[in-house]
């Protein structure tokens, strides 16, 4: 079971997630502390490490729109949420993936904070509401990065492969 | 004659370039390819990519070299001059890197060859038509103004290209088409065309797909002008933009980049298959803006006539190029901006402000009283210079308004053209530039 921290709407973009000014940090140990900077109530709330790991933020469509910064997916891979949203935009999707962020797509998902998620491979059931919201499952050649651990595992199998062909 | 057909459809441009990266005769939207990629580019984000390079070698015994150091290009332009130590030291990390791998395409801070990455890249006659080009940066989608396929990816992505050459797990886009015809009236022009597709297709309506520009309205359009459409179409999510080769193109690659080598241009079949296809006509389009806090938040310029703004920014990847420049200086020219309103302009590349210099249109912006500013990305994304106070409303030729883009979440930012902007400097609110000021 996961509880909705917080609840966004549609177009979150990648300035509003990781914004701009902090672009000169790069490491995945240190963007985690201004994930969502400029939604102080939400910073805090992570910070002050009120968030257990698996917790879940609910958006609209197109989350994750704008700049391809990574920071925007490894500040919140640091705090091991999840993300489940009607849609996100491409890049975030992908460097999600590359990077092992969970994201889940749910074209119809609506959820409070404070709701209680069950996540399944075909669905979002929310236990609080009752409802029950389908999910669409990542295109396969996006699937084989996830299952070989992210795109650094699947790149270093292929270096191996190559170099074992030469 | 009715005409036969193999029952197979035509290609457009981008599955056209997809298939001779990968190797194979034709490919299909919606097939996964690993395209061979011909240009590589990453600005100040190297620093990451170079962590994350090193990463993928690590416990393989194998020395980490990238593939081909001919293909990457790195531009230093987000930050620039360096606003802070940490900067500096992930620049200097990266002069390091780009010396031991002998990277030739770098562009150091420097008033001769330094600028913008998405005006770099076409102006050094870097990107080539039917060529594949990443980018860390979501605006890669510029450079599909020269005909290539280019779209933007993560920094560990970038370095899965730097060690193998190729983009992995490549979903062949869907292609929306855009057809644009007539003529643009007088203080209108392809920004406004761009904003007004991104209103209508929505924020996320081209996430995962291409946009062909096509029509009399493109032909004739310059590859400045393309450039600033194929830039802001993944403000309507798209993957890339993208412009069929033309007589402009080969005009552009061998006039302005100096392009010696042979190269091919690419142009969809009669017959290609679009998801949709949009009929805009230009000349029936107003200037255009994009209100706070999206870019498909789109209505023409009427709807916000007055609004007071405390900066005004002419300039970015999107509109810091020459023309912009002399559309801006024309308006400016023997006038005063207004009291209460800053302006500040920032050339594309070093190359642009030169010219710009040379022909006077530096100094009729700063005898107006805007500040000429080195050419960078800082105050489009908020990182360096040109933040807004508390509640200050910019208007901006960039391509992003989103919630604290200009390094103030209270700050509001509306984007238009380099004419609607600087007709609207000399107000200090926002103002019609078919009006005069």
């Amino acid at each position: 079971m996961a509880r909705v921290i917080a609840t966004l709407g549609d177009d979150v973009s990648t300035d509003v997630i990781y914004p701009g000014r902090y672009m000169a940090t790069v490491l995945p140990t240190e963007t985690p502390q201004f994930a969502f900077a400029d939604m102080a109530e939400l910073n805090a709330k992570l910070k002050a490490r009120q968030v257990p790991p698996g917790s879940v933020i609910v958006a609209g469509k197109n989350f994750g729109c704008g700049s391809s910064r990574e920071q925007a997916c490894s500040c919140l891979k640091g705090w091991e949420l999840t993300v489940v949203a009607k849609g996100f935009a491409r890049i975030f999707l992908q460097n999600s993936v590359n990077l092992g962020l969970n994201l889940v797509t749910a074209p119809e998902v609506e959820a409070k904070e404070g709701d209680e998620l069950e996540m399944t491979a075909t669905a979002v059931v929310d236990k609080t509401s009752g409802r029950s919201f389908a999910v669409v499952p990542l295109p396969k050649a996006r699937q084989a990065i996830v299952d070989a651990g992210g795109l650094i595992p699947y790149t270093r199998r292929r270096v191996l492969e190559a170099a074992g062909r030469r | 004659m009715e005409k036969v057909t193999s029952g197979i459809r035509g290609l457009t441009v981008v599955e056209k370039i997809l298939a001779r990266a990968s190797g194979k005769q034709a490919v299909r939207a919606g097939e996964v390819v690993e395209p061979d990629v011909d240009l590589a580019m990453s600005h100040e984000n190297a620093a990451l990519v170079i962590n994350q390079f090193a990463e993928v070698y690590q416990g393989t015994g194998l020395e980490p070299l990238p593939w081909d150091p001919s293909k990457i290009a790195i531009v230093f332009d987000h930050r620039v001059p360096a606003e802070s130590s940490k900067t500096a030291t992930n620049q200097k990390k990266i002069r390091e890197f780009v010396a031991r791998h002998g990277i030739t395409r770098f562009h150091d801070i420097r008033g001769d060859e330094g600028g913008i990455c998405h005006q770099i890249l076409p102006e050094n006659g870097y990107v080539l038509p039917g060529s594949v080009v990443v980018g860390t940066d979501s605006h890669t989608t510029s450079h599909g103004a020269l005909n290539a396929f280019a779209f933007g990816i993560g920094a560990t992505e970038m370095a899965s290209v730097w060690a193998l050459g190729k983009a992995l797990n490549v979903e062949v886009p869907r292609t929306i088409r855009v057809v644009v015809n007539g003529q643009f009236s007088p203080y209108v022009g392809p920004k406004d065309l761009i904003l007004h597709l991104v209103g209508q297709l929505t924020a996320e309506g081209a996430n995962f797909r291409v946009i062909e520009f096509q029509g009399e309205t493109i032909r004739a359009m310059s590859t400045s002008g393309r450039l600033t459409l194929c830039n802001m179409s993944v403000e309507a999510g798209a993957t890339s933009g993208v412009v069929p080769g033309d007589e402009e193109t080969v005009r552009y690659l061998r006039e302005e980049a100096g392009c010696r080598g042979p190269f091919t241009l690419v142009t969809p079949d009669p017959d290609a298959a679009y998801e949709r296809t949009l009929q805009v006509d230009a000349s029936a389009l107003a200037p255009q803006v994009a209100c706070p806090h999206t870019v498909d938040n789109v209505k023409p310029v009427d709807a916000v006539v007055g609004r007071k703004v405390q900066q005004v920014v002419i300039g970015s990847c999107t509109n810091g190029r020459l023309d912009d420049i002399a559309a801006a200086a024309a308006l400016l020219r023997g006038r005063q901006v207004a009291r209460g309103t800053r302006m500040l302009v920032f050339p594309a590349s070093s190359r642009i402000f030169q010219q710009a210099l040379e022909r006077g249109y530096v100094a009729d912006l700063m005898r107006a009283g805007a500040v000429v500013m080195n050419s960078g990305c800082g105050p489009c994304l908020g990182v360096h210079q040109g933040a807004l106070g508390d509640g200050e409303v910019a208007l901006s030729t960039t391509n992003r308004n989103f919630k604290g883009r200009m390094g103030n979440p209270t700050g509001e930012v509306y984007l238009c053209s380099p004419e609607t902007a600087a007709a609207s400097a000399l107000t200090g609110v926002i103002s019609d530039p078919r009006k005069g000021a």
